[in-house]
């Protein structure tokens, strides 16, 4: 929680500074961004590599269950088909773009401004925070009206990291691989999917 | 009509070269995803430390964008609001889907044991 207040903040520091006038867009040209950008995702990726060894444990899963991360992402992409529907003013890949994020604010917005403009890319930011808090907070919630694998699903791409001690408490420690794998997995779907909604 | 050929070849273009770059990121990240695999038996730890800064940078780079766009600063609290229904709807669809599996999986082993 400390980690994503502190990158919200640092959202509202550049708003601030852009108010200002101190910074102007032009001063910083896209292509710093993009350098940025194709750093971070080499970082991502030897973090995901390195990282294979937690997936160590997963034949104790149900093998019915290695489904979830594909229920997740279909599930939702279809509520953000549903939501399309009423904003007449977005497209149906806006929404499927936004959504694709599973949470995972920082990479999807980054990607979403990049392609899409800064207007969609902090509807992304704000759309998968959210997700994130709703998580955290309404986990207990999401376990009785929607059952055990709630909390992970809607989780998304966090299941494996900031929201993984919430969801070992309410869906139960037997749950705890699976959610790191479903975490995993959706993380690794994030930029292909918000490319593919991008460039339709 | 000389005009619409030229439109129509700029937006080619622009889709042509956006593609490119979302692909070399894509390439990037999965050559990443190699040099982390067969580095595995050493934890890189200040991957995450680099990643947290990278973060910091771009999302203050997006901030200052917003902040540079006059439209986007007077329509901020519409755009909170699109980004909390969109959400509730992905939350729904979801945890919906996750029900579903939920019941099917446990309605085959309850199966087999009968």
């Amino acid at each position: 929680m400390k980690g994503s207040l502190i990158i919200v903040g640092f959202f509202i520091l550049g708003i601030f500074a852009g108010l200002s006038g101190y910074i102007s867009i032009d001063a910083l040209s896209f292509d710093i961004s993009f350098v940025a950008l194709c750093l971070l995702m080499f970082f991502v990726g030897v973090s995901i590599g390195n990282d294979v060894d937690a997936l160590k444990n997963l034949r104790q899963i149900k093998p019915g269950l290695m489904f979830l991360p594909l229920a997740t992402i279909v599930g939702t992409l279809a509520g953000c088909a549903v939501i399309s529907l009423v904003f007449s003013h977005r497209s149906l890949t806006d929404c499927l773009a936004v959504g694709s994020g599973f949470g995972y604010y920082s990479l999807s917005s980054i990607f979403i401004t990049q392609y899409r403009g800064p207007e969609l890319g902090t509807i992304a930011l704000l759309s998968n925070i959210t997700r994130e808090i709703i998580t955290l907070l309404c986990a207990p919630l999401l376990l009785r009206l929607f059952g055990r694998l709630a909390p992970i699903s809607c989780g998304g791409a966090t299941s494996m990291d900031t929201t993984l001690p919430i969801i070992s408490r309410t869906s139960g420690n037997e749950l705890v691989v699976l959610s790191i794998f479903h975490g995993f997995v959706v993380d690794f779907s994030v930029p292909f999917l918000v490319t593919l909604f991008c460039t339709l | 009509m000389p005009g619409q050929i030229d439109s129509g070849r700029g937006v080619s273009c622009f889709i042509s070269s956006t593609v490119v770059e979302m692909f070399t990121v894509i390439c990037i990240m999965l050559a990443g995803i190699a040099v982390g695999f067969l580095l595995r038996p050493r934890r890189i730890r200040f991957a995450g430390n680099v990643i947290t800064v990278l973060i910091w940078v771009l999302l203050f780079f997006l901030g200052v964008e917003v902040g540079t766009n006059e439209r986007i600063v007077k329509g901020i609290h519409t755009l909170g609001f699109e980004a909390i229904v969109i959400t509730l709807g992905a939350v729904a669809g979801s945890c919906s889907a996750a029900w579903a599996l939920w019941k099917i999986v446990n309605r085959k082993e309850t199966d087999r044991k009968s």
